[in-house]
């Protein structure tokens, strides 16, 4: 196994695809924002639905969720790249990329929401029908206001996290930073430049977005002391 | 729905419990070691445990895994599919998992150190059988998640070509061409494996906390 | 009772050329020389100089935020001092003296120093997760390498000591907090020390458990001769048992007397508003 550990890193190679990297660290990011736009309204519907009072849109819900929770990102991409078209519905693959994160985070998001929307105290509620409230104005003008704060820094990591799963996608032929750096490194058999420059890619973006959503909590840990 | 795909893809399924115990051992080891390493006085030591959590937080699992098995073989490192799989997996959760012991050591009141102290405890008899028992309790709950996340990554590992539960399912697609049949195993099969999982952290948790229901 | 523990710094025997670190005063199991703490801009202890004979029973009393309480904890090793010296029996604590020099004390020295000292809670502060049996029994196995056996059995002789014989395998949450305070106590004296420091160890009980580990104390005050060191609110507790009460005020000791002394003729005014405030509700 560790015949002869040599630092065999070419520089030039480096920078010459570096260009390449960089332009799909564009799709990167944008697969990441639809996808997490994505989750934060599926997750909304989830957290809802699975609220009901209806047992017959609660249970079917809750059991889609943890379905969904209880499987592999990548085996339900296969699932939406694959297996729908052969029912009619030909997806392509950002699309299919995009949906699937969606689905999948919107399970994580809706148990943000259901614990914002829990934090809530009682008494709010109560109030509110004291006040001869509705209930579309009890929640957007009691409810949400006092339970999106906490949900702001839980987000914000999903986020991140959502960023760092983007490379799954090349497993459904997404043309994203992970997928182009096969690309390269399949051309060149060179596959250490490409990967370790993914790498780097990846952790100059998530560190900073990771103390930015540190100092999030902060504040809105504050907020609500 | 038939049996005869059952033989290949529990081949699979062995190798997919195979990964998910080795990287679930090698992430409870470096839990445990850069959780404490974060902790401890000394700077060097912490600043070491803290880069490692950083990075193998801050990359995604499987470009750890082709970094591993595709990159290292031009340093002259090359690793199985199985140990380069093993590897991502364990120091990756591994880096989550340092921060739950870290959160859990802090989250033991800090009267039990105090008290600890009192009775002239030296700081490692204080750790080991005051500090970390209680904290144990605390880090089981998110283990159990991240047990679970780590179960559903091991699949990234067909993409490396180890042939894992997702991999003989791709496989198998392509040459049965039953889709559908092998798609409802493959959850199923994940299904089977995630859930005497959960209930075995569950019930580790049950037995550890039990001295406070008393 | 040693009397130059009572006399005012400038009669002891001086040195006048160079402060000795290695030499504490004679007699004293614990001495305060000008020690300094502060919380931020929170002055705690203030130059403070204190000193207890061994064997002698001394209650602490002040407002809160006074200090009372950062005493026992520097004394504890829980808060390091800014600056001054502290000895116990004989030894400093905080620092060592190396070929003439002062040094901060390694944790060796502390741990070796701190032998001597126990400290009960104001919130008991039991492990949870051990019976009572293991709670008193941990530190003399794994701190004094004593065998098992006869730790248990001086464990059991305590418990019997505090009235809890048959709470042997019982874990702290299944007892009230009386029964906890006084398995904390047992813990504390299972390790022989020879000055016990008592933080406000009823304050967190209800009013009608106070008794049953005041009374402890009053047994322990009448049959032991350890020194033991009282912070308390229970005015009538401490004129009972203690035979010096010291009035703590602004990280200084504002007045000490024996306890007829000073609960029937305080001198210091600050004192006199304090009692007057605390024996009148």
């Amino acid at each position: 196994m560790f015949d002869r550990i040599t630092f065999d890193w070419d520089w030039e190679y480096a920078f010459q695809i570096l260009p390449q990297l960089l332009e799909a660290t564009i799709v990167t990011v944008q697969a990441t924002f639809v996808g997490f736009a994505l989750s934060l309204v599926i997750g909304l519907l989830f957290a809802l639905g699975r609220r009901a009072p209806l047992k017959l849109i609660s249970w079917p819900v809750t059991a889609v969720i943890e379905f969904i929770r209880s499987t592999p990102l990548l085996v339900q991409l296969y699932f939406l790249f694959f297996i729908l078209p052969r029912w009619g519905l030909s997806l392509s693959p950002f699309l299919a990329g995009v949906i699937g994160l969606g689905l999948h985070y919107g399970t994580y998001l809706s148990e943000v929401y259901r614990a914002g929307i829990d934090s809530v105290p009682k008494g709010q509620w109560e109030a509110a029908r004291a006040l001869n409230f509705s209930t579309i104005k009890t929640w957007r003008n009691i409810v949400l206001p006092q339970a999106i704060p906490p949900m702001i820094p839980a987000f914000g990591n999903y986020f991140i996290v959502m960023f760092k799963e983007t490379p799954l996608l090349s497993a459904i032929t997404v043309v994203e930073l992970l997928q182009t750096a096969k690309i390269i490194g399949a051309r060149s058999f060179r596959y250490v430049e490409p990967v370790t420059l993914v790498g780097l890619i990846f952790l100059l973006l998530s560190y900073p977005a990771a103390i930015a959503v540190r100092r999030l909590e902060n504040r809105f840990v504050k907020q609500r002391a | 729905m038939s049996f005869d795909l059952l033989p290949l893809l529990l081949r699979g399924a062995r190798i997919t419990l195979l990964l998910t115990l080795a990287g679930a051992t090698l992430a409870l080891l470096m839990s445990l070691v850069a959780g404490l390493a974060r902790m401890s006085t000394n700077r060097v030591v912490r600043s070491i445990a803290a880069t490692y959590v950083e990075v193998f937080r801050g990359t995604s699992v499987l470009v750890q895994m082709f970094w591993f098995y595709f990159a290292l073989p031009l340093f002259g490192i090359s690793l199985s599919a199985f140990t380069a799989g093993t590897l991502a997996l364990g120091l990756n959760v591994g880096a989550y998992g340092a921060e739950v012991v870290r959160g859990a050591i802090q989250a033991v009141p800090k009267g039990q150190t105090e008290a600890a102290i009192a009775l002239n405890m030296s700081p490692r008899l204080r750790m080991r059988r005051v500090v970390l028992p209680q904290a144990f309790a605390m880090m089981l709950p998110p283990f159990g998640n991240l047990l679970i996340e780590l179960l559903k990554a091991t699949a990234l590992v067909s993409l490396i070509t180890l042939p894992d539960l997702t991999f003989q399912a791709m496989s198998l697609r392509m040459t049965t061409g039953r889709t559908t049949e092998i798609f409802v195993w493959l959850l199923v099969l994940y299904f089977v494996i995630a859930y005497p999982l959960t209930l075995l952290v569950r019930w580790l948790e049950h037995r550890v906390t039990a001295y406070t229901k008393a | 009772m040693s009397s130059n523990a009572l006399k005012p710094p400038g009669e002891r025997p001086a040195d006048a050329s160079q402060p000795d670190f290695s030499r504490p005063k004679d007699g004293a199991i614990v001495e305060f020389r000008k020690v300094r703490k502060a919380f931020g801009d929170l002055v705690v202890l203030d130059d403070l100089d204190f000193t207890v004979a061994p064997g002698e029973k001394v209650a602490i009393i002040g407002p809160s935020g006074s200090g009372k309480t950062t005493i026992l904890r520097v004394l504890m090793t829980l808060v390091e001092p800014d600056g001054g010296e502290v000895y116990v029996d004989g030894q400093p604590l905080w620092h060592m003296v190396v070929s003439g020099q002062k040094k901060p004390a390694s944790e060796a020295h502390l741990r070796k120093v701190r032998q001597s000292i126990g400290m009960v809670f104001q919130h008991f502060n039991l492990f949870p997760h051990m019976s009572v049996l293991r709670n008193i029994t941990e530190a003399p196995i794994h701190v004094l390498g004593k065998p098992r056996k006869e730790a248990e059995a001086r464990a059991k002789e305590l418990l019997g000591m505090v009235g809890l014989g048959d709470k042997l395998s019982a874990y702290p949450s299944q007892l009230s907090g009386g029964q906890k305070q006084r398995v904390a106590i047992a813990r504390a004296l299972a390790m022989q020390p020879k000055v016990m420091l008592f933080d406000e160890v009823t304050s967190a009980l209800d009013p009608e458990l106070v008794g049953e580990v005041l009374g402890i104390l009053r047994q322990l005050a009448r049959e032991t001769d350890m020194a033991m060191l009282i912070v308390t609110h229970e005015m009538g507790f401490a004129r009972d048992v203690a035979d010096r009460v010291v009035f703590f005020n602004a990280g200084q000791v504002a007045e000490e007397a024996p306890p007829e002394e000073l609960f029937t003729n305080p001198q210091n005014p600050r004192t006199q508003t304090f009692l007057k405030a605390v024996l009148e509700h």
